[in-house]
């Protein structure tokens, strides 16, 4: 191991090794002071957070060019860290007010994000499967930790289940991949494209699987089946975190391997990726009318919020387009995650125990009781929609204009289209809020509070002054070509 | 610091001043609350007073511009662009103007959660304000999608008995059209390279088909919003639900946004496409005009009749923006700010007898002149002013528009003039129909005879709307020549476009 690969991966190595040590000496943690966990690993997440930022050996290849530490990976492990503070803010109020403060939440809640983190400087097959485990297999603990609690349980199994089935699929591709060129790298594969040796149909092949795999792992329709029972089963904040960061860390696997190694297959995948974003983004969205549960509500928008990025990945094979696909997708999902974790702040807030308080009918008449929760959970809702002065728009807007960019005029036309339908169904949360009376209640929890202001307000802030946001996103895609 | 010292950017953005202050006071000041609104209002009025002393009526170009960079996004650089001229100084006094007025309206009418309504409605205003002002396609697409947002609550809290459905098809429907001229804005963005209107329109060179596909797209979005013939759905069950002070501004100012998105971005950025579409347009434009009279004939809801009429009156304006000539445009514009004076003057009315016997069901009236004299006569003389009446100031707009239509080379028909011309005196079947059923006849229903007749406040409200509609009436030339030079070079892209065609 050369200094320049201990440096690239130094974030991974500080988070794994801290959600070790959390892990032991939660142990010896006595009740009083077991608050100290929570803090102890948001503490780690904010180092890992600021080693990023640095990004000391930018622009370099590790490990023989299995981890790439650029701008992209820079990006995406700044967004999961800060996912995971947030993750941890709302989480610390909520599993003691639920009777489900077991220490190791926020120990495993680590090891994820270093799986994510993992994600984010692949440039080999088998680093991304090696990520994709280490991430997953920790959610599926931490989705079943309300044990004994069915929904919870019910959630765990499925996670698992299908999600080492996807696990399977993303490893029989890379199999096929390596079959078809002879390596796993990304630059290999290229390589082996370039000069003809690779067998083109099993490439395909493997490629088509990692897709099925990672589409799984984004929520895409017809992968999407697991997305709305464990969302509603998982202990919300927990959903809050796996919306954002699991299907950032998908999407972060699915750029990195079609835009660097397969452009050659654009030809092929486009129309694949077409259909997929349009299916997902109707899907999604038509089915999320017909939810009650606010839970459930949230998950099927998170569905059709990925086929909204996937919208920009059909460009990849474009070169000019593809710069633009990468940024707009970043910047998209910083979007997505910061109007995520504000709306669901709100939705912890509303609940109560043994699951009430989440249905649509106990916003009604929020408005008028806490002005200032409704105010942002609308501000969450209009972001969500697209409509401006808020974030959500400024990543619309961004992601049309690649869509459009590339040629693919109907699929923005579908995209803006299915967002009026996504319209109706968050309008009916501030129907509910503003116009019907009734008498809600908010569990006294300042933290989650703390992250509904803040991000309603950065959720508008960011997009008045979003000229930063975008500047990094696009710095971010420099070093992928 | 041009930002905070720029004439229109500080009209624009001094309601929110009023957001501020009114955040500070508790729910139950309701009357700090509305005065502070209405002082803010005010000032805000007069600011655009102040705009109008500072405008050369001369210079067809746009004044006042205010152009900073604002947003980069990849190689984009969007600008906060805004500029007035003479085809929007008039909209722009009209909404200040109007505001004012309709919180004067809702003193009384509004006491649940005063403190949301102003706030909404000063936000409003801001949405408003920057619809006209802005002069780049982003910033335009802005203001125009968050003017939905506070309209939508003003229907959805304090509207009637299907508020939240109406509410909901108002935000739905608009947000519909919105998107795809999104999609239009950003085609523009990629292709042309900026969002600056004044430079796109200086750009031209857009293909003649392709200027078809985004003529359409823009007129998605606006055409919902005037609203023409068929996409008017959406208007009947907004305007019956919305409060009075909603009703007004919606007439008043939000239809006009859709008309004057047809005359600032439709017309002068794709010129070869409003050519083609104009006699389209105008096809639309008659069918409205008969059908919303047709249907206002037959409502027995005063309030429904009036948002039917909207829909016949707009068709006029709509017909005389694509006359394409200069009586037509002119006549399009003073239109526009008749049907705000005049509408929301008729909204008002049936507001404060809304008010007085919570029903607006005509049967449940009649003989009211005897009880409600001055209230019977302000009445008459809106009603007369809607209906086109020679020496208020309807006809000073509908007269232009007929004449512009009738000679337009564009619409290329006499017959549509001819058609529209009808829809005037089917204006005044139904409302003199309806201005019979409520004051006219016996005063036969018992909860009549103790009506009170107008008081201070409402006098005070109405007051400004009739003085108006007499001095455009009686003499309009200084509100033409504000827009005239700024029409003439619209019509001059509108010409080079032409014989670039044929």
């Amino acid at each position: 191991m050369t200094t320049i690969d201990f440096y690239a991966i130094l974030p991974l190595i500080i988070l794994v090794a801290w959600a070790s040590a959390l892990l032991l000496l939660d142990l010896f943690f006595t009740r009083k002071i077991e608050g100290l966990t929570p803090i102890l690993a948001a503490l780690g997440l904010l180092i890992t957070l600021v080693i990023s930022a640095l990004n000391p050996v930018a622009g370099s290849t590790a490990f023989n060019g299995m981890i790439e530490a650029d701008g992209f990976s820079s990006y995406l492990q700044i967004l999961f860290a800060g996912s995971g503070i947030v993750g941890i803010a709302l989480a610390y109020g909520y599993l003691k007010r639920m009777g489900i403060n077991r220490g190791e939440y926020y120990p495993l809640l680590l090891y994820s994000i270093s799986g994510m983190i993992l994600m984010a400087q692949a440039a080999d097959l088998i680093v991304v499967f090696l990520a994709l485990e280490l991430l997953s297999i920790p959610l599926y603990i931490l989705a079943g930790i309300a044990r004994p609690n069915p929904a919870s349980e019910e959630a765990a199994l499925k996670y698992f289940l299908l999600g080492a089935f996807a696990g399977g699929f993303v490893v029989y591709g890379v199999a096929l991949s390596f079959g078809a060129t002879g390596t796993t790298s990304l630059s290999g594969i290229v390589a082996a494209v370039d000069s003809g040796l690779a067998n083109m149909p099993l490439l395909l092949i493997g490629a088509g699987l990692i897709l099925i795999g990672l589409g799984f792992k984004v929520a895409l329709v017809p992968f999407h089946m697991w997305t709305p029972d464990v969302y509603h089963g998982a202990p919300t904040p927990l959903t809050a975190f796996m919306a954002v960061g699991a299907k950032a860390a998908g999407f972060a696997a699915l750029l990195r391997i079609f835009l660097a190694a397969l452009p050659v297959l654009a030809g092929n995948f486009v129309p694949v990726f077409w259909i997929l974003s349009a299916l997902t983004m109707f899907a999604g969205n038509l089915i999320a009318i017909v939810q009650d549960n606010i839970k459930r509500m949230l998950a099927y928008s998170s569905i059709a919020h990925a086929g909204y990025i996937m919208m920009a990945v059909v460009a990849f094979g474009q070169e000019f387009v593809s710069k633009d696909a990468v940024a707009s997708s970043l910047f998209y999902l910083l979007a997505y995650a910061v109007t995520n974790f504000g709306a669901w702040s709100v939705v912890i807030a509303l609940e109560r125990a043994e699951g009430k308080g989440l249905q649509l009918e106990d916003y009604y008449g929020l408005g008028k009781k806490y002005p200032v929760l409704a105010a942002a959970m609308l501000v969450f809702m209009l972001s969500f929609i697209g409509v401006p002065p808020t974030i959500g728009f400024m990543g619309k807007f961004y992601l049309f204009r690649t869509v459009l960019e590339g040629g693919y005029t109907w699929l923005a036309v579908i995209g803006v289209l299915t967002s009026i339908l996504s319209a109706y169904y968050y309008l009916r949360v501030v129907v509910n809020m503003y116009m019907r009376e009734g008498d809600p209640e908010i569990a006294p929890d300042r933290l989650v509070q703390l992250v509904s202001i803040v991000g309603a307000l950065a959720v508008v802030l960011l997009s008045v002054f979003a000229t930063p946001l975008f500047r990094w996103a696009s710095r971010a895609v420099l070093n992928i070509f | 610091m041009t930002f905070f010292t720029n004439p229109l950017n500080l009209v624009t953005l001094f309601p929110l001043v009023g957001v501020l202050v009114i955040l500070l006071f508790k729910q139950e000041q309701k009357k700090e609350i509305r005065w502070t609104a209405l002082i803010v209002s005010l000032i805000t009025f007069g600011l655009s007073i102040w705009v109008l002393t500072l405008f050369d009526p001369n210079n067809p170009d746009l004044q006042l511009v205010i152009n900073l960079s604002w947003i980069e996004i990849a190689d984009w650089e969007i600008s906060y662009q805004m500029g007035v001229d003479g085809l929007s100084i008039l909209l722009v006094l009209l909404t200040t103007f109007l505001t004012p007025i309709s919180l004067l309206s809702t003193w009384t009418a509004v006491e649940d959660r005063v403190k949301d309504f102003m706030i909404f409605f000063l936000l409003l205003e801001v949405g408003m304000l920057g619809v006209f002002l802005a002069q780049d396609l982003f910033l335009f697409y802005v203001f125009w999608e968050f003017t939905l947002v506070p309209m939508y609550f003003l229907i959805g809290i304090w509207g009637g008995p299907k508020r939240m459905y109406a509410a909901v098809k108002f935000f739905l429907y608009t947000m519909t059209g919105s998107v795809l001229m999104l999609l239009a804005i950003l085609w523009l963005g990629i292709y042309q390279g900026t969002f600056s209107v004044p430079d796109l329109t200086a750009m031209g060179g857009i293909p003649a088909q392709v200027q078809l596909w985004l003529f359409l797209a823009f007129a998605a979005a606006f055409a919902i919003k005037v609203p023409m013939w068929p996409l008017h759905s959406w208007l009947p069950d907004a305007h019956v639900q919305a409060p009075t002070a909603g009703s007004v501004i919606l007439a008043g100012v939000l239809l006009k946004m859709g008309t004057y998105g047809f005359l600032r971005f439709n017309i002068p950025l794709f010129p070869k496409a409003a050519l083609q579409a104009a006699p389209w347009m105008a096809l639309l434009a008659v069918i409205g005009i008969l059908y919303g009279a047709a249907v206002s004939y037959y409502q027995k809801d005063v309030k429904m009749l009036v948002a039917y009429s909207s829909v016949s009156h707009l068709g006029f304006v709509m017909l005389g923006l694509f006359a394409l000539n200069p009586q037509g445009i002119q006549g399009g514009i003073l239109q526009m700010v008749n049907h705000g004076i005049s509408t929301g003057a008729l909204f008002l009315l049936v507001g404060m007898i809304y008010e007085r016997r919570h029903t607006r069901v005509m049967d449940d009236f009649g003989g009211l002149w005897k009880v409600m004299p001055v209230y019977g006569a302000l009445t008459l003389v809106v009603t007369l002013s809607s209906m086109g009446l020679p020496g208020l100031n309807g006809f000073a707009g509908e007269f232009p528009i007929l004449l512009g239509a009738f000679g337009s080379e564009a619409i290329g028909s006499p017959w549509y003039a001819g058609l529209a011309a009808l829809g005037v005196i089917l204006a005044a079947v139904y409302l003199l129909y309806m201005f019979q059923k409520l004051f006219l006849g016996p005063l036969d229903k018992e909860e009549n005879k103790g009506l009170k007749d107008l008081t201070v406040r409402e006098l005070v409200t109405i007051t400004p709307l009739v003085i108006l509609i007499f001095w455009i009436g009686l003499y309009p030339k200084p509100f033409f020549t504000l827009m005239a030079p700024a029409v003439e070079k619209l019509l001059t892209i509108i010409e080079t476009a032409s014989l670039a065609m044929y």
